[in-house]
């Protein structure tokens, strides 16, 4: 017992001597980021979701990005290709853009147009399972005009030709590194996937695939003096309120990402002052998918949630009285108000921005209105039962809702669901794993694609400021099915000759004018026909620290782009 | 309990004090001792309060009132409301019940699994190794990955009927088929002990049937540890369940249990404590009220332990 205040003491004393060394020290030039769910591979080509973009856009990066405006910046490209300029050819047949020639990989070789046309053949070839596919829609051939000049040419008019090589989701690649790494060695090349040499302001340390990763800055970066910070972390783990208790209230880390958090228990992290909360608003909806066919659990795995040319229509939901009567029924606001604060707006499309795009004609969804529902229900024979739930002909509207697990998304789940119990509906609420849910496996029951649920709920956005690609998800050939792995971004399985015959017009429309106005039709059809119920126009949330500085938050690209600017002020 | 409802049929008080039945010695055992009497009391009133407190307290537990949200202790809500304005009360009592019959259901299970294989394998001695191999098998097989294969593959099918009670029964089945092997192992080692003792060798001389011999002379006699094993089952149900619930998966996100409350309680830590604090209170009383009354039952059954 004597021994104890001795060692008290000595402890003091080197607690101060640690508080009054860390005083004297320099800046800390370590970047620490928090994503809570961790990158898996650092080539977005084989990418299974956002985190594994942002955490590649770091170091690879595409010839123009998006600002914090939807603005195209060139980066690897000396400007952005315009009819004006002759990039673009009159008849929106190719694009040519010129490279920089400055521009060094981190080994020190110089970036030619030969790396850009690898790239592309990198993602198209046959058998790569390119996740980055979407961006090469259309492309006939990249074609290298010299040394610097790529010439991208398309099988039909592209009246929007940014979809290869602009933004974090469309690279360009080293092709000394990647080249035998095409079509089915994709997968199998785990050094260049994990250690990938790019143009960024960093270079990649060590890898460890879902959990750390680690840089370093790169010295050959083409801005002198930059990046300021010396090394990046990027940790992975946890969930979304771990994370911004991380940055917010303990302070162990400078950025964390993607909080979807209550906005009450985010504000009371905030008060602990370590850090602050930026919101960013891009094209993201959270929506819920209706299903348009069968998803009974007896069917067998040919036919659940397949559609079949139309013949396998759901019980009671293709019938747009109860899709119009459970759009009405649900209250946005009070959504919002509990689940998202500032960092959600009630919206009732599916392209919530940019402003143009926006269509104006489906704001009656803003204002609930139970009684109408109700009315809808009652006049197409839906007629409630002793146990307060509708029936028609012996089907009972009895939903099965699933959704990833996110204590947000089980609040809102609830909340529906006591709205939908209002107009007799009954709701099973089902929450799945958010790495299943998202992960796309095609051996898995529980993906967003199988969709074997009667509705489900998460967020969906587009890539860049124009949502010529997103339209086209809804086209009735890309329905998901055993036929094409599962994969196709028609989830909801709504299609209409319609819809179809006004996306042909849309790609034979070059004035710019009426291709927005063609694009607010296609939203609305998707929304009037209620084939998604769009929720919410959700913002990017992330949480940096105070000493951070030189942040800017985007919605519309990869959250680290100005990463070479960040510096730390204490 | 009154010393005359021991008395057997026909035997005066007297007698009785003179000579007791062997449940009037468990009896006088259990109530010295005090762990036990404080655990039974605790394990009645929750018992009573889940049982009889939603017949009382009516508010549903699934009903979100924006209205409220995020509240503390008042008298309309006893122990507040959640960040949807759901009452805690209500949620408390309701995963109550939850917990105690997946507790007990699947302790039921697990006990008549545990029993079987450990008789069988402690008395035939051919079945002994196969039996106690594949107890082996069980142990080795990680308790949690199984259980969220078995919910993922057999999910659907139990729903077709009703899905609450088709995940009330797979959890139930899922801990009770993986917590069988201890109590199999305690009972077998048990059933070999007594095999050997001579009333068993007398009543086997004799002519007597295998399943009568077990049923009444081995069962009687290794109690003291299936009793044991059967609170401990309980607890570990408990605990298994609200762990499920904790990840996220077993019942449906609105079913209130007590697991599902911590787990959706826990990002409210500092705004509203309450909702971590009542379900983890009511998990740990529980199992730890059912385990001291395991712990005096076995010291209240056993001879040995009882006469020191």
């Amino acid at each position: 017992m004597s021994r104890s205040p001795l060692i008290a003491l000595i402890a003091l004393s080197i607690l101060f001597l640690g508080s009054c060394s860390q005083e004297s020290a320099e800046v800390d030039t370590n970047l620490r980021l928090l994503y809570w769910q961790a990158p898996s591979t650092l080539n977005p080509y084989l990418s299974s979701g956002t985190k594994d973009i942002e955490a590649a856009s770091i170091v690879i990066e595409p010839l123009a990005h998006y600002d914090a405006n939807a603005k195209k910046v060139p980066i690897l490209a000396t400007r952005i290709p315009t009819v004006e300029n002759g990039d673009i050819a009159e008849d929106y047949r190719s694009i040519t853009w010129h490279l920089r020639q400055d521009i060094v990989w981190s080994d020190g070789t110089q970036l030619t147009s030969a790396d850009v046309v690898f790239s592309w053949r990198y993602c198209t070839h046959e058998e790569a399972g390119c996740t980055g596919k979407d961006s090469f829609r259309d492309v006939e051939q990249v074609v290298a005009v010299d040394d610097y000049t790529v010439r991208i040419d398309f099988t039909k008019p592209a009246p929007f030709p940014f979809g290869p090589f602009v933004g974090s989701v469309s690279p360009v690649l080293q092709y000394q590194q990647f080249k035998d790494c095409l079509g089915l060695r994709a997968q199998e090349c785990t050094e260049a996937n994990f250690y990938p040499i790019g143009t960024g302001p960093f270079i990649v340390e060590e890898f460890k695939a879902n959990d750390t990763v680690r840089y370093k800055a790169n010295p050959h970066y083409r801005e002198e003096g930059k990046p300021f910070f010396q090394t990046v972390i990027i940790k992975g783990g946890g969930d979304a309120a771990s994370a911004a208790r991380a940055v917010l209230q303990t302070g162990e880390f400078d950025y964390a990402w993607n909080l979807q958090v209550e906005p009450e228990v985010l504000d009371n992290m905030r008060n602990a002052g370590k850090g602050e909360v930026l919101t960013a608003f891009g094209s993201q909806v959270e929506r819920i998918m209706v299903n348009q066919t069968n998803e009974d659990p007896s069917l067998d795995a040919d036919t659940r949630s397949v559609y079949l040319d139309g013949n396998n229509a759901h019980p009671f939901l293709s019938d747009i009285n109860v899709r119009r009567a459970l759009s009405l029924a649900i209250d946005r606001q009070i959504l919002v108000d509990i689940g998202y604060g500032v960092a959600g707006q009630p919206t009732c499309n599916v392209i919530p921005l940019p402003e143009q795009y926006v269509s104006t004609n489906n704001e009656d969804c803003k204002t609930p209105n139970i009684d109408e529902a109700n009315r809808i229900l009652e006049e197409a024979g839906w007629v409630k039962g002793s146990d307060g739930v509708r029936a028609k002909d012996g089907v009972r509207l009895s939903l099965l809702y699933q959704t990833s697990t996110n204590s947000v998304r089980q609040g809102t789940q609830s909340l529906i669901k006591g709205m939908w119990q209002e107009i007799g509906v009954e709701t099973e609420l089902r929450n799945i794993d958010a790495a299943v849910f998202f992960g796309g496996d095609p051996g898995s029951p529980d993906t967003l694609q199988k969709f074997f649920a009667d509705v489900q709920m998460y967020t969906n956005n587009f890539e860049g400021n124009d949502p010529s690609n997103y339209v086209e998800g809804w086209q009735c050939g890309n329905v998901p099915d055993p036929q094409n792995q599962w994969v196709g971004p028609n989830i909801s399985r709504g299609c209409s000759e319609e819809f179809d015959a006004l996306l042909d017009t849309l790609s034979e429309t070059f004035d710019s004018d009426e291709r927005v106005a063609i694009i607010k039709q296609l939203n609305d059809i998707v929304v009037q026909s209620i084939w998604e119920i769009p929720l919410i126009h959700r913002a990017r949330v992330s949480a940096k620290s105070n000493s951070l500085k030189g942040f800017e938050l985007n919605g519309w690209d990869s959250e680290l782009w100005t990463i070479a600017d960040w510096y730390r002020e204490e | 309990m009154k010393l005359e409802q021991f008395a057997r049929a026909g035997q005066s008080i007297q007698e009785a004090r003179e000579h007791p039945s062997p449940w009037m010695i468990v009896w006088i055992a259990l109530k010295n001792h005090k762990g036990a009497l404080v655990g039974a009391g605790v394990f009645t009133f929750i018992v009573l309060a889940v049982l009889i407190g939603p017949l009382i307290y009516t508010i549903d537990p699934q009903l979100t009132d924006t209205a409220v949200r995020n509240q503390g202790m008042s008298w309309q809500h006893p122990l507040g409301t959640d960040n949807l304005g759901r009452d805690m009360l209500a949620q408390m009592l309701s995963g109550g019940r939850i917990a105690l019959a997946v507790g007990f259901a699947a302790m039921l299970l697990s006990l008549g699994v545990g029993i079987t294989i450990g008789v069988v394998a402690g008395y035939y001695k051919r079945l002994d190794g196969p039996l106690m191999r594949l107890t082996d098998l069980f142990l080795a097989l990680p308790l949690l990955p199984l259980l969220l294969v078995i919910i993922m593959l057999f999910r659907d099918t139990l729903r077709a009927f009703d899905p609450e009670m088709g995940i009330f029964i797979l959890i139930v089945l899922g801990i009770g088929i993986t917590s069988w092997m201890q109590t199999a192992r305690i009972v077998r080692g048990e059933t070999l002990a007594v095999k050997e003792r001579e009333f068993v060798l007398a009543a086997t001389s004799m002519g007597t049937s295998g399943l009568h011999i077990i049923t009444k002379h081995i069962l009687p006699n290794i109690l003291s540890p299936i009793m044991v094993s059967a609170t401990l089952g309980i607890a570990n149900a408990i605990i298994t369940e609200s762990t499920l619930s904790f990840l996220g998966l077993g019942f449906p996100p609105d079913f209130p249990t007590w697991g599902r409350l911590l787990f959706d309680g826990v990002n409210f830590i500092e705004i509203s404590p309450a909702r971590v604090i009542w379900p983890g209170l009511a998990i740990s009383l529980t199992v730890l009220s059912v385990n001291y009354i395991g712990d005096a039952l076995r010291d209240a059954i056993d001879p040995r332990v009882r006469n020191e």
